[in-house]
C-alpha cells in the first residue's frame, strides 16, 4: 500500500470566459489529511477540484502530487486521484457494473475485481441492488454507488465535490460514514467541498474558505472555526452572509 | 433459363448481399465517424453536420447519375471496369446510406449526457476507454442507424438501376425487378416481389429490434 501523496497548490490562476477567476497563491494539503473546501456556491469549489483532479489545465501555476508537477497527460498520476462528483451520471448498466468500471479500465485480474466489487458493495449497503440498473436508483442510492465506484479502486487522493448536498440526513451520515471508515482503514487524502460548516467540523482536520476565486483562510479545524483569523471567515463561521 | 422459384431466390440473393456488403462499408465507415463528429470540438462541427445531414437527403438518382459517369468507359474510373456490375451497385448503396450511419450515430452519441465521459476519465479511464463506455450506451442508436440504412439500402432503386443496369442473372435485385415487372404490366408478379422485399425488410428490422431489445437492458 503506497503512502498518501501530498497536493501542494502554487501561484494558482484559472479563468473562464464567464469572467470568473480562481487564483490561490498557495494551498498546502498534507499527505493524509482531510482538507474541507467551504465557501457559497460560484466560490470556485468546483473548480478547484476539477483542477485538482488533473483533468483541467490551470491557465497558469502549478499544481504539484507528491512533489511532483501534476499532468492530464500521465494516466498513471491521474489514476491516484479520484472525483465523486455532486451529482453522479451513471451508466445504463447494473450497479455491480458500475462499480467494477474502474477497475476493469485498470486492467485489474476478474477474480479480484469480483473480490474487490463484492466487499465494496456491502461495505456501501449496496449488495441488494447489485444487479439493479443503475437509472432505477434513488438520489441517495446513485450516491452511494458513486462513493462504491470511487473506493473500490483505492485511490490515493480523494475527492469529494459536495457528494451530500441533497441528501437526507441518513445517507448523509452514512457517507460521512464511509468516508471516516476508509481513512481508518487505509492511507487516504482527502479534499471535501461543501457548503456545510457542521459538516467540515465533523469531517475536517484542515478548514479553507474560498470566496469569489480567492482563498480567504486555511487553518486547523479548531483553528478555523475557534480563533480565525479574517473577518470574513469569523463572520461566516458566526452564519452570517458574507456574500 | 433458370426456373421463376430460381430467379426469385437469386434475386432476392443479390438484393441481401448488395445490402448487406453496403451497410458493412457504410457501417465501418460511418460509425467511427459518426463518433468523431459527436466528439469534435473543432470550429467546423457545425458545418460537418450541416454536410452530413444534406447527405441524407441526397437524391438517389443524383448520385446514380455522377456513379455512371465516373465509371463509364470514358470516365475517371473506367479502368475498374465496374459499371453494369454488382461493385458498382454496392458502391452507390454505401455513398447512400453512409450520411445516414454518420448522422444518427453522431446524433445517439451526442444524446449521452456530456457529463458522463469526463466522470469516467475522473475513474481512470483513458480517453479511448471513456469514449468506448460512452458508445456502449448510446449503442440502441447505434443499431438503429445501421437498420435505416439497410432499410434504405433494400428499397433503393434510382442508382442501382443506373447503375447495375437491371440485368437478369447479374445485376437484378428486388427493386428493379419490381420496376420492370410493373412496367411489363404483370401486376402479380410484380406485387408478389414486392411482398418478398417487404418479408426481407420485416425480418432484419425485427432483428434489429431485438438487438435493440438486449442492448438496452
Amino acid at each position: 500500500m503506497s503512502a498518501p501523496p501530498s497536493l501542494e497548490i502554487r501561484s494558482l490562476r484559472h479563468s473562464y470566459a464567464t469572467g470568473f477567476v480562481l487564483q490561490i497563491d498557495q494551498l498546502d494539503i498534507p499527505a493524509g489529511e482531510t482538507l474541507c473546501l467551504l465557501g457559497p456556491t460560484g466560490s470556485g469549489k468546483s473548480t478547484l477540484l476539477k483542477l485538482l483532479s488533473g483533468l483541467e489545465t490551470p491557465g497558469s501555476g502549478q499544481i504539484q502530487l507528491a512533489g511532483e508537477p501534476l499532468s492530464g497527460d500521465r494516466i498513471e498520476q491521474l489514476r491516484r486521484i479520484v472525483l465523486v462528483p455532486q451529482r453522479p451520471c451513471l451508466q445504463s448498466a447494473t450497479v455491480r457494473q458500475n462499480v467494477e468500471f474502474g477497475l476493469k479500465v485498470r486492467c485489474v485480474r476478474p477474480a479480484e475485481i469480483a473480490r474487490r466489487v463484492t466487499a465494496q458493495l456491502e461495505n456501501c449497503r449496496l449488495t441488494a441492488l447489485a444487479d439493479r440498473p443503475a437509472r432505477t436508483l434513488s438520489g441517495g442510492q446513485l450516491q452511494l454507488a458513486a462513493l462504491a465506484r470511487t473506493l473500490v479502486i483505492e485511490p490515493d487522493v480523494l475527492l469529494l465535490d459536495e457528494p451530500t448536498a441533497s441528501l437526507d440526513p441518513g445517507h448523509v451520515e452514512v457517507v460521512e460514514q464511509l468516508v471516516s471508515e476508509e481513512r481508518q482503514r487505509r492511507p487516504l487524502t482527502v479534499v471535501w467541498a461543501t457548503h456545510n460548516l457542521f459538516q467540515a467540523r465533523r469531517m475536517a482536520d484542515r478548514v479553507a474558505l474560498l470566496l469569489e476565486g480567492r482563498l480567504i483562510e486555511d487553518a486547523g479545524n479548531a483553528e478555523f472555526f475557534d480563533q480565525p483569523h479574517d473577518q470574513r471567515t469569523a463572520a461566516f463561521v458566526a452564519g452570517r452572509m458574507i456574500y | 433459363m433458370s426456373s421463376p422459384a430460381e430467379s426469385l431466390i437469386e434475386i432476392t440473393g443479390l438484393s441481401m448481399r448488395v445490402s448487406g456488403l453496403a451497410v458493412l462499408g457504410s457501417s465501418l465507415a460511418g460509425i467511427p465517424l459518426g463518433i468523431a463528429l459527436a466528439f469534435s470540438r473543432a470550429a467546423s462541427r457545425r458545418w460537418w453536420n450541416t454536410v452530413v445531414q444534406t447527405g441524407m437527403a441526397l437524391p438517389p438518382v443524383v448520385v446514380g447519375l455522377l456513379l455512371y459517369l465516373l465509371l463509364s468507359r470514358s470516365g475517371p474510373l473506367g479502368d475498374w471496369q465496374w459499371l453494369y456490375t454488382a461493385e458498382a451497385m454496392i458502391l452507390a448503396q454505401v455513398i447512400l446510406t453512409l450520411p445516414f450511419v454518420i448522422a444518427v450515430t453522431a446524433s445517439s452519441v451526442g444524446s449521452v449526457p456530456g457529463e458522463l465521459f469526463w466522470q469516467l476519465r475522473v475513474l481512470g479511464a483513458t480517453p479511448w476507454q471513456a469514449r468506448l463506455a460512452v458508445l456502449k450506451e448510446a449503442r440502441s442508436g447505434v443499431l438503429l442507424a445501421v437498420a435505416a440504412a439497410f432499410g434504405r439500402s433494400l428499397s433503393e432503386v434510382g442508382a442501382v438501376m443506373m447503375v447495375g443496369g437491371n440485368i437478369e442473372g447479374h445485376t437484378r435485385v428486388l427493386t428493379t425487378a419490381i420496376v420492370m415487372e410493373t412496367r411489363q404490366g404483370h401486376f402479380a408478379l410484380a406485387l408478389g416481389l414486392s411482398v418478398v422485399l417487404m418479408s426481407v425488410a420485416l425480418a432484419i428490422n425485427i432483428l434489429i429490434v431485438r438487438l435493440q431489445g438486449r442492448a438496452v437492458s
